[in-house]
Formats: structure tokens, C-alpha cells, sequence
């Protein structure tokens, strides 16, 4: 099929990254050669989104160009190869997460992923949609409890919410500590005989910590509560395999990893998601229809109703291969060492105060900070128009704010183009900002 | 000057510590000694969670005292600052062509000659127009202000 990359590109080859290979791979990503404010462009937000690269970028022009049709749908040509390229696709992001190709829903985002797992419990709860008796198992109602944590993104938690005012069912959550790591020593008595689900999150977006998964997971069994990850931040930044891990569900964006926006996916573990009940409903999603009711197909298309972003899994699927290319032990282990150097570096700045695990602590490559004295929002006009782009706010995070006592943090967050330089044109950048504003000589 | 240097000008940086009528003169809008109207208003940015509880005390058409509460960023809170310092002892209706200016200056992209007649020191922030992502901050108090008025029973002329 004529799909891929053109071939004036250099598709990356394995090995240890570091600054050189950094660069290289920086040279392949058009966006990230343009200037901002007369000075080279250092993006350190990628935790928020992450940049594509041309191989991305042609893959879904080259798609729309010569294979793009409805899929499953339709028996001509171009109808049979849009459906191979998106089922294709499915295939190649579900070993890239370690999972098989029917345990992996395409959705918008992460956030209608987990939508989807809490309106199925909603729906099994009102008795409608379900796949007969193996669907009563989500059933939730006044005495069960769900757990998510202190530190979760609001789609990680608005959306259960919503689903306990919906059931009656309590929501409960782990604490922090005051650098916003989990208290895991507090599980034991948050999690109880009455929790049905546990959802948290891989890898938190505002420390950047690394959750023990395998912790959670086991205590999650210990009940038998089901186990759902946010997995946003894991799955662009560190080798994840959903198998090994023992999760139920998890959710992801593609637009994290190099894909583009309006992709995610969910996954389910097989045996659940074939008896999950739906969530959107209407056509593609099902096997007979009459005036009165309606059977779905199987998982995972009984979860994709309507015409599906077809062009954006194939994009999704070439950003995996760029990913797998470079090598996934080899992006966490260089934004671990970058992640590294921002914390070290930030530690030594006087009247900055570091969130999240401390220097030589496991995290990912990214790193929210306070500037004692100086807003968020003016830390960051300060570094745009240095030319470093960061994110500022609450990151969708406002309890986590609270539980620290700020309103808003600076947050720096890697991926596998950014260098040492970069880290360090931040580092140098900060260190000015309190003297900006007076607060030092 | 630098467009980040006309946005944080002196009179900014000043207003953003020394945040003049913070600290609110009551809870809501039960009138104080002296007043014959009051309102409060709470403004609030989703964006990036800045918020701040105004309070605007009236002695028939004169403003007799305008006092905050807020957090936020430097924009914001300076914005607060200068607002509280100019209205005491303003006419209502001058406030209201105040915030009115205010709001046109911020929405000019920097094309506008602000009115430094009518502003005062708000003039100061004609260089935030210039930075679209931070007109909201510097207009956080002022459209605060406005409600505030609307509550105590200002009509619009």
C-alpha cells in the first residue's frame, strides 16, 4: 500500500540517545525549527503536546492522498485498503503497548477513554446496554467505593465525579505527601472490601513521578476491584506493556507521541471488554437492528460508533514506528537523565522550589516549579520571550495545586528531541526571573 | 524598551507588591457606615485559576472605597491595585468610562493611544495589549469592578 514515509527521510536507527542523536532526531520535526521572539525555538512542553515529525506528518497526507475511504464499510478498492491501513494501525499501536488488537478502542483522546469505562459502569448500573449477565459484574451502587488518587488529572477524576453523583457509589482517593507524591503507605486504608475500581495514574503530569503500578495493582486485587491507568505520560516516555502490567483498562492520547490530536485509545483487557456494556451507540457498532432493539459486534468495534478518525490512526501508527525506531528503553533512559538535570539544576536555584521527587529520585523528564514571588503566567512570558516554550497553570491538576498551597506551577517536560542545552538554556533563563521582578539584587 | 519591558513597566512591578485596597472592607455587600449602596463581585480565570472577590462601597453617586481580595499573577493583581488607588472619591460615572477605556486599550492589540486623561495610571498596561494571552489577567478587577457596580445598583448610561 502507498503509505509511509517519503524517502528523502532517514528513519531513526536504534542505539543510546544523547545530544548528537537528540539533535538529529530534532532535525526531522519541521516545527521545531522555527524561531519564537528572534531566537531558537527550546520546547519544553511536550508534556502538554509533543511535536511530529515529517515521517508523521506524510503519512497522513499520503493516506488521504491515495488509500482514504469509509472503513468497514463498502466493497471497493480504496473502501478495502482504508480498512487495512486503520486495522493495520490497530495492530501496530496495540504491540507497541502489549496488548492484542481486539483490547484496543480507538477514541478522540484519553479523556472520552475514560468516559467510555465510566458511562459503561453507568449504563451496567442502570440496568441498560449490557452483554447479558457478565455485564452485572460493573454494576455500582450506594456502598461501593472508587479510588483515584490526589495527584490525578481532572479526566482522570472529574469523570468518576460524575459516574459516583450518577450511582450513589463514594469517591475516595489516596493521598499526597507535600512534594505531591503518592502516600503509598495510605493505600491500605483507602482502598477497602467496598472498592470496586481503582484508577490512577502511570506517571503524573505535574511531578512527573513514576507510580508504582504493580503496588496498586495488587492491593486493587486484594478486593477485586477493577484497576483502570491513566496513561498519558507513560506511554510516550517509557517502555509500557498493558499484559505485564495486570491492568484492566488504561487510556491514551496520541498527540503525547508524536500522533496527531483527535486520536486516543482505550484498552481493555479482552474478557472485560466483550462484556462491557456501550458507550456511544449507533451505526458500525452493531450485528442487527430492528424498530425495537439492537446487537452489537464484538469489542473493540462495539465501542466505535459513527465514522472513526481514520487518517489519524494511520498517523498514530507511523508514530509508533518513528518510537519503536528510536527504541523505548532508549527515550526513558535519556529523559531520565534529562529529567535528572532539571531537577538538580532547579534544587540549586535559590528562592525556587522544586515539585515532585526530589534530585536523584526516579521521574520522567519533566518538572514543575514555583518561583517564590513570581505568578506562573509571568515566569512564563518570561521564558517565551527567552524563546523557551513551557507550559504554566494548574496542568489540569487543581487539587494537587491546593494540597501544595499554589494556584499555578511552571512546568518543563521533555521528549526525545530536546538536549542537555535545552535543559540548561531553562536553568539559566530561571535563574533570572526572581531578579526581574526585584526580588533579589 | 523591550515589548516585555512595556508590559512589566515600573508602575506595574510597584502596584504588583505594594497592592493597594487589598484586604476587603467587608464580607458582601452590607453597607458600612457611610455607604448608600455596595456590591461585590468574585471573578474567576479557569485558564490559569486567578481569581479576585471585589467590593465597591457607594455614597450616592461617588465611589467612598473599592477593596479587593485575589491571587494571581503580577498583570493581575497590579491591575487591582491601580483600580483601587484611582476610584476612591471617583464619580461612578467616571469609573464606568474608566472601565470602559480600560477594556478598549486592552482589546486594541496596542493600536489604541490609551486616554491617559481619562486612565491615569491604566495607561500603564497599554503595553499587555500587545500580549493577547494576558489581557484577561489585566482585566481580571476591572470587569470584577463592573459587576460589582451592576449589583450596587449602577445602571449603564
Amino acid at each position: 500500500m502507498p503509505t509511509g514515509t517519503s524517502p528523502a527521510l532517514t528513519t531513526p536507527v536504534p542505539g543510546a540517545l544523547n545530544n548528537e542523536r537528540a539533535r538529529e532526531l530534532a532535525a526531522q520535526f519541521p516545527l521545531l525549527q522555527r524561531s519564537v521572539m528572534d531566537q531558537p525555538l527550546v520546547y519544553l512542553d511536550s508534556g502538554a503536546t509533543s511535536q511530529r515529525p515529517q515521517s508523521v506528518l506524510d503519512a497522513e497526507f499520503d493516506f488521504l492522498r491515495s488509500s482514504y475511504s469509509a472503513v468497514h464499510r463498502g466493497a471497493h478498492t480504496v473502501a478495502v485498503e482504508a480498512t487495512d491501513a486503520f486495522e493495520q494501525a490497530r495492530e501496530t499501536v496495540a504491540n507497541f503497548v502489549g496488548a492484542g488488537p481486539r483490547e484496543i478502542v480507538w477514541t478522540s483522546n484519553a479523556t472520552e477513554a475514560i468516559n467510555l469505562i465510566t458511562y459503561a459502569f453507568s449504563n451496567a448500573s442502570a440496568g441498560s446496554n449490557g452483554a447479558g449477565e457478565a455485564s452485572q459484574q460493573f454494576r455500582l451502587g450506594p456502598g461501593d467505593q472508587i479510588v483515584v488518587t490526589e495527584s490525578e488529572h481532572h479526566a482522570n477524576l472529574v469523570p468518576w465525579q460524575e459516574l459516583c453523583a450518577r450511582t450513589g457509589a463514594e469517591l475516595r482517593w489516596i493521598p499526597v505527601d507535600d512534594h505531591g507524591v503518592l502516600d503509598l503507605p495510605a493505600v491500605d486504608s483507602v482502598i477497602t472490601e467496598q472498592t470496586r475500581v481503582v484508577s490512577f495514574t502511570h506517571v503524573s503530569n505535574v511531578t512527573g513521578a513514576v507510580n508504582d503500578v504493580a503496588a496498586l495493582v495488587d492491593a486493587a486485587r486484594k478486593v477485586g476491584a477493577f484497576t483502570v491507568l491513566d496513561a498519558c505520560q507513560s506511554v510516550p516516555h517509557l517502555p509500557v506493556n498493558f499484559h505485564e502490567l495486570g491492568v484492566d483498562f488504561a487510556a491514551f492520547s496520541g498527540h503525547k507521541m508524536l500522533g496527531p490530536t483527535g486520536i486516543g485509545a482505550l484498552y481493555g483487557r479482552a474478557e472485560l471488554l466483550d462484556v462491557l456494556p456501550t458507550f456511544l451507540t449507533g451505526g458500525s457498532m452493531i450485528t442487527s437492528v430492528t424498530m425495537e432493539r439492537s446487537e452489537y459486534l464484538p469489542a473493540p468495534t462495539r465501542f466505535e460508533a459513527g465514522t472513526q478518525r481514520i487518517s489519524q490512526a494511520v498517523a498514530l501508527a507511523e508514530a509508533v514506528r518513528f518510537l519503536d525506531a528510536v527504541g523505548m528503553e532508549n527515550v526513558a533512559t535519556w529523559e531520565s537523565e534529562l529529567g535528572q538535570r532539571l531537577a538538580a539544576g532547579v534544587a540549586q536555584l535559590p528562592g525556587i522550589r522544586l515539585i515532585g521527587p526530589q534530585p536523584g529520585v526516579d521521574r520522567v523528564g519533566l518538572a514543575s516549579v514555583v518561583v517564590e514571588g513570581v505568578h506562573a503566567h509571568d515566569v512564563g512570558q518570561l521564558l517565551d520571550v527567552a524563546g523557551v516554550a513551557v507550559r504554566v497553570g494548574h496542568h489540569c491538576a487543581q487539587p494537587l495545586h491546593r494540597r501544595l498551597g499554589v494556584t499555578a506551577t511552571t512546568r518543563a517536560s521533555t521528549y526525545l528531541y530536546n538536549t542537555t542545552d535545552d535543559v540548561d538554556r531553562l536553568l539559566n533563563e530561571l535563574a533570572g526571573v526572581r531578579r526581574y521582578f526585584r526580588l533579589e539584587d | 524598551m523591550s515589548a516585555l519591558d512595556q508590559m512589566y513597566q515600573d508602575v506595574i512591578l510597584d502596584h504588583s507588591k505594594r497592592r493597594i485596597g487589598e484586604g476587603l472592607a467587608g464580607a458582601d455587600a452590607t453597607l458600612l457606615p457611610g455607604e448608600s449602596a455596595a456590591g461585590t463581585h468574585h471573578e474567576f480565570n479557569p485558564t490559569c485559576g486567578d481569581q479576585i472577590l471585589v467590593r465597591v462601597g457607594l455614597d450616592g453617586d461617588t465611589v467612598t472605597s473599592l477593596t479587593w481580595q485575589g491571587d494571581g499573577c503580577s498583570i493581575s493583581m497590579a491591575a487591582a491595585s491601580v483600580l483601587a488607588e484611582m476610584a476612591p472619591q471617583t464619580d461612578v460615572h467616571t469609573l464606568r468610562r474608566q472601565i470602559d477605556g480600560f477594556r478598549e486599550m486592552l482589546r486594541s492589540r496596542g493600536t489604541a493611544e490609551p486616554d491617559e486623561e481619562l486612565l491615569g495610571d491604566g495607561v500603564a498596561f497599554a503595553g499587555v495589549a500587545k500580549f493577547v494571552a494576558r489581557v484577561k489577567c489585566a482585566a481580571l478587577a476591572w470587569v470584577a469592578t463592573e459587576a460589582a457596580l451592576m449589583q450596587a445598583g449602577v445602571e449603564r448610561e
